[in-house]
């Protein structure tokens, strides 16, 4: 086993070569770094993907030029076919759901600042983690490749439901190759942040510096903290999932297939296999997973929050406890996602109240957000307004949660838009907004420049108006009934619905035209941005503390200590109206911290 | 004539990371009085950690293994119980001893740290037989896959011949890391400085292997 | 600028509440027996939410309004109660109107679930396969065949496999590509999936099923008013997934008697 403790690594001084700086390099800083560039190459993707499809969905047999370059067998004359637009949304779902949400807000922020965080030199195996960042971008490959093989991408939805995702090409165009090479990127993918969260854990129990006690840490740092946690025990449980989902695609085992099952006329060989079995298996990582997607955002957004608002959160410790009551419980609900799947009806019931329950911390987490914002000073720049939308979209996500929660009510609403406005609003654009607020208010630390405000500004205009004109209509379209899933909509009495469908669609054209400004604002930014000071927002912690960007060891050989808790705000100090972490000033907190 | 006394193995104590040596490595600490300069508390290495860490994550994988198999177990009557190929219960003898080795090693490191410097401890050469060993047991388990195989047993004939396969074969693999790992530790040993935490996670990860074996031999011959 | 963003926050929460007030898109009319309860439990969900989210956003979009920029001088301030009273009220508040919602969410579900078909309950077949939903009625005998999986043909139009030259219970059984039923009378659906994961998904009879692959599943139900409804398919099942749908006619006892004769000489 390795043991490059962060002393050892440090100690051989930075690397020279281009090859140990800037690709295989041990540094977390630059490995988070290439997490965020993995990151934004999976979210233009994934974004680009969801513009296809919501152009079909609104205008269906019309031809999309130049359709055809990006698939062989889907797009005849540039019009989609029903199973190019199910590989999209599949495709969509799974850059999305692993390579953005998991990589972006853990992976990239996290690595680049939770050793910083705690005072540490580096994560406490290197090694590990490089490899960590590598397998996940081959992991990303294989993936990318599954668009050239066959009859191109799996269909089958970032769910892979058996027995459709176990036959094999039988059951249609997308079945085939294109299954197995999701499952094998996903099975890699799970490996690579395993090893991740093989060095996030053990920085934060065993790296800390000097001063730097648990309780000490700033809420990004817990977030991650707890998001390793849960990302251990999850990702572990997806692989042998996916491993076996492969077997029963390539090595004619049934795992996951029953018996008797014919297709296309011709008896499956498959015999005696649950099909419940996967998705026990899926939403048991499932549902942890979209935790993981949101807490490290949640506590990304409380640390610009409390910077901005020149106060800390009314409880830290609440924060903490809330964010470690949501990681245990979300082990406990994942059988919402299977209400009416044919399991046992009476484990509905027993899923519903901890799915209920969960919304307590979930409460708390939002009520003590909203209630710190009272009598504070806030500042309004990017990262704070982005901060600020987070809210707003977690408490809508939120809210429609409530009516999903229910077995009764979900026989109304289960798999029709009404989900799929749920988990956009709770899981993907309130951590998107999460990930927007951590890079304009960390770029100045990452690459030593300043982001431009008024385009950043701007960037959140558009976007914050654009994603709720987007995903608000679709909690209507589910409450009529309009199933998703669906390429087009030829039921009589989704008909009505197709004029809500074109709405849709012109705002998600819109807002993803807006995020051009970001990638426009965040490549000027980088090569000619105005040079960063070292604490540009006056924070307290300590990544604030060390030049922008930070030298190799972090702190310049600095022995780091810490003398305070992390958000000293509003007290009275040589700095103005903050206290940094590792300043021996004694000081009057203005604020008792419970 | 001369005799050249064979260097001893260079292993290092377990240093305490943290204290005035550079940054990290700490525990929960702050005291009320603010008075750091009383704070000793320093964390262990990292990976003492690190590798609970991992195994953590290998057992969540087993356990999904295994309630896969009690699932499909339950799902249809197609279950065939297959007689464990005899050479499994030789194959744990080996992989137990090589925990047993593994051990004797670990001793002599310990003597060695306590300031003997008999060469003839030589704790190396136990971990080549702990090497020796998991090689042993892996062969033994593809023998154990010919012998079903010589039966008719392969990976699609039945569930029970499913779940054996995956499991032994997960297993097999976990266990070839570990002699990759165990290389690693032997180069240490020869040519720069063995330290004495990198040789404690190998034994826990090791020993795990064991553990995780005899629990997967029970549920086989249980289940399947 | 803060200003500007609490009363976009508030336009968006009104406009958001319009839409479920005036009812425009709303679920289609329940036809059931068992479903007033989903309705009335769905009604009581809409209040809570919307109650919370109305509130939630305007004074997340009052505090913005009110406590940004900086003010010389001015200290910043703590929530009166701090983060006790906030905890507290979530709990009470949120956690007793969540349980609640489940507690009494448990009859609507028990109505359909915990339920047993009476002894005179009407059974028809449904079975699901790419692409199509197929029905089947058991005919004068009250018996349904054996299905044979090798003996499935789309060709010859045999979808469920029967074997009726072996099988007198098949003899008479009757296969059609709509469903059609009584009104007022109890249905004992019989589900089976031929080859993979399909859903049973009829909003207005407020039955919504997914069919399990190796596991015939029973749902039971009463529809009270004649008219053509859609039955969808909700789970992926391929690239036909959207176009998976059949017609559920409920007729009249009369009307449907006649209906099936009709198909029944068809066979």
């Amino acid at each position: 086993m390795h043991d490059m403790s962060a002393h050892a690594a440090a100690h051989q001084g930075p690397p020279t070569s281009f090859v140990r700086k800037y690709i295989f390099s041990l540094d977390h800083k630059v490995i988070g770094k290439q997490y965020y560039g993995l990151g934004l190459a999976a979210v233009i993707i994934g974004m680009v993907l969801s513009w296809l499809m919501r152009i079909h969905l609104g205008w269906t047999n019309y031809p999309i030029p130049g359709l055809h370059l990006l698939s062989k067998s889907g797009a005849a004359g540039d019009v989609m076919t029903p199973e190019f637009y199910l590989q999209l949304m599949t495709m969509h779902a799974t850059f999305m759901v692993f390579f953005v949400l998991t990589v972006a807000p853990f992976a990239a922020f996290g690595n680049f600042f939770l050793p910083i965080h705690v005072g540490a030199e580096d994560m406490p195996f290197p090694h590990f983690n490089m490899m960590s960042f590598w397998v996940t971008f081959v992991a990303f490959c294989v993936m990318v490749s599954s668009f050239f093989v066959g009859d191109g991408p799996t269909l089958g939805g970032w769910t892979q439901y058996a027995p459709l995702s176990a036959v094999g090409a039988v059951a249609g165009p997308g079945e085939g190759a294109g299954v197995v090479l999701w499952a094998t990127s996903i099975a890699i993918f799970c490996v690579g942040q395993l090893l991740g969260t093989l060095n996030f854990i053990p920085n934060v129990l065993d790296l800390r510096c000097k001063g730097m006690s648990l309780w000490r840490m700033p809420l990004p740092t817990w977030a991650w903290f707890i998001t390793s946690c849960m990302g251990l025990t999850a990702f572990s449980v997806l692989m042998p999932a996916c491993i076996m989902l492969i077997l029963d695609h390539v090595a004619g085992t049934s795992f996951f297939v029953a018996s008797n099952l014919v297709i296309n006329d011709q008896l499956q060989p498959h015999s005696g296999g649950s099909t419940l079995l996967w998705q026990h298996l899926f939403w048991f990582f499932g549902h942890p997973e979209v935790y993981i997607a949101i807490v490290p955002g949640m506590g990304i957004i409380s640390h610009v929050l409390i910077t901005n608002m020149r106060k800390p959160m009314l409880s830290h410790r609440v924060i903490v406890y809330s964010l470690g009551a949501l990681a245990v419980l979300s082990y406990m609900v994942y059988g919402h996602h299977m209400f009416v799947s044919g399991m046992n009806p009476l484990s509905s019931l027993l899923f519903s109240f901890p799915t209920l329950l969960i919304t307590i911390p979930s409460t708390i987490l939002v009520l003590i957000w909203i209630g710190s914002l009272y009598g504070a000073k806030l500042r309004i720049n990017s990262a704070s307004l982005f901060a600020l939308g987070f809210i707003s979209m977690f408490i809508t996500g939120g809210v429609s949660g409530f009516f999903l929660a229910q077995p009764s009510i979900q026989i109304l609403l289960h798999a029709t838009y009404f989900v799929v406005a749920h988990f956009h609003f709770t899981m993907a654009i309130a951590a998107i907004f999460g990930i927007f607020s951590g890079t304009y208010f960390w770029f100045p630390k990452m690459w030593g420049r300043m982001m431009n405000e008024t385009l950043g500004k701007v960037h959140f205009w558009c976007s914050f108006v654009g994603v709720y004109c987007i995903f608000m209509p679709m909690h209507y379209l589910g409450l009529a009934g309009n199933v998703r899933r669906y390429q087009a909509f030829v039921v009589d009495y989704m008909q009505p619905l197709v004029g809500v469908h074109r709405f849709i669609t012109i705002a998600a054209l819109f807002t993803g035209a807006a995020q051009l400004i970001f990638i426009y604002n965040f490549i000027h930014s980088r090569f000619w941005g105005e040079p960063a000071p070292d604490n540009p927002w006056q924070g307290t912690s300590l990544e604030w503390s060390t030049p922008s960007p930070p030298p190799h060891d972090n702190f310049g050989g600095r022995h780091v200590v810490v003398y305070h808790d992390p958000y000293q705000y509003g007290v009275q100090s040589s700095t103005g109206d903050y206290v940094m972490q590792d300043s021996p000033e004694q000081v009057q907190t203005a604020h008792e911290e419970p | 004539m001369a005799t050249t006394i064979p260097e001893p193995p260079k292993i290092e104590e377990p240093r305490s990371s943290g204290g005035n040596s550079g940054n990290g490595g700490f525990r929960s600490l702050v005291p009320s009085d603010g008075n750091l300069r009383a704070v000793q508390d320093y964390a262990p290495p990292p990976s003492k950690t690190g590798i609970w860490v991992a195994l953590a994550a290998i057992s969540m994988t087993f356990a999904a293994f295994t309630s896969a198999l009690i699932v499909r177990q339950g799902a249809a009557m197609d279950w065939h119980h297959l007689t464990l190929p005899r050479i499994l219960y030789f194959n744990t003898l080996v992989l137990l001893a090589s925990s047993l080795t593994l051990e004797m090693s670990r001793r002599r490191v310990a003597v060695f740290m306590g300031g003997t410097r008999n060469f003839d401890l030589n704790p190396a050469r136990w971990l080549y037989v702990t090497a020796l060993l998991g090689v042993v047991f892996v062969a033994g388990q593809y023998l154990a896959w010919l012998q079903l195989r010589s039966e008719g047993l392969y990976l699609a004939t039945n569930p029970n011949s499913s779940f054996f396969y995956l499991l032994t074969a997960v297993h097999a693999l976990h266990v070839l890391g570990g002699l990759v790992g165990l290389t690693y530790v032997i180069r240490k040993l020869h040519r720069v400085v063995l330290r004495r935490s990198t040789l404690d996670t190998f034994s826990y990860y090791w020993h795990f292997m064991g553990i995780l074996w005899v629990y997967l031999l029970l549920l086989l011959w249980m289940k399947l | 600028m803060a200003k500007l963003f609490a009363v976009t926050i508030l336009i968006i929460a009104i406009l958001s509440a319009v839409p479920i007030l005036r009812n425009t898109w709303h679920p289609m009319e329940d036809i059931s027996t068992h479903g007033q309860a989903i309705d009335d439990q769905l009604s009581e969900t809409m209040w809570e939410a919307g109650i919370s989210f109305l509130a939630s956003q305007i004074i997340l979009a009052w505090f913005i309004w009110r406590f940004s920029g900086t003010k010389l001088g001015e200290k910043t301030k703590s929530f009166p109660g701090g983060a006790a009273g906030l905890v507290a009220g979530a709990i009470i508040l949120v956690g007793l109107e969540v349980l609640a919602l489940g507690i009494f969410g448990v009859k609507a579900w028990a109505n359909i679930y915990f339920t047993q078909p009476g002894a005179d309950a009407m059974p028809v077949q449904v079975q699901a396969g790419q692409f199509a939903f197929y029905f089947r009625y058991p005919g004068p005998d009250g018996k349904l065949g054996p299905l044979h999986a090798d003996k499935i043909s789309e060709t010859s139009q045999n979808f469920f496999g029967l074997d009726p030259i072996n099988d007198p219970d098949s003899k008479d059984d009757i296969v059609t590509a709509e469903m059609a039923i009584p009104v007022n009378r109890e249905i004992r659906l019989l589900m089976h999936s031929k080859d993979l994961s399909h859903s049973f998904y009829v909003p207005a009879l407020r039955i919504h099923q997914d069919f399990v692959p190796g596991l015939d599943l029973q749902l039971h139900f009463t529809a009270t008013k004649i008219g053509r409804y859609e039955i969808v398919c909700s789970q992926l099942c391929g690239l036909g997934h959207y176009n998976m749908k059949a017609y559920l006619s409920v007729m009249s006892q009369p009307d449907f008697d006649d209906w099936l004769k009709k198909e029944a000489a068809m066979q």
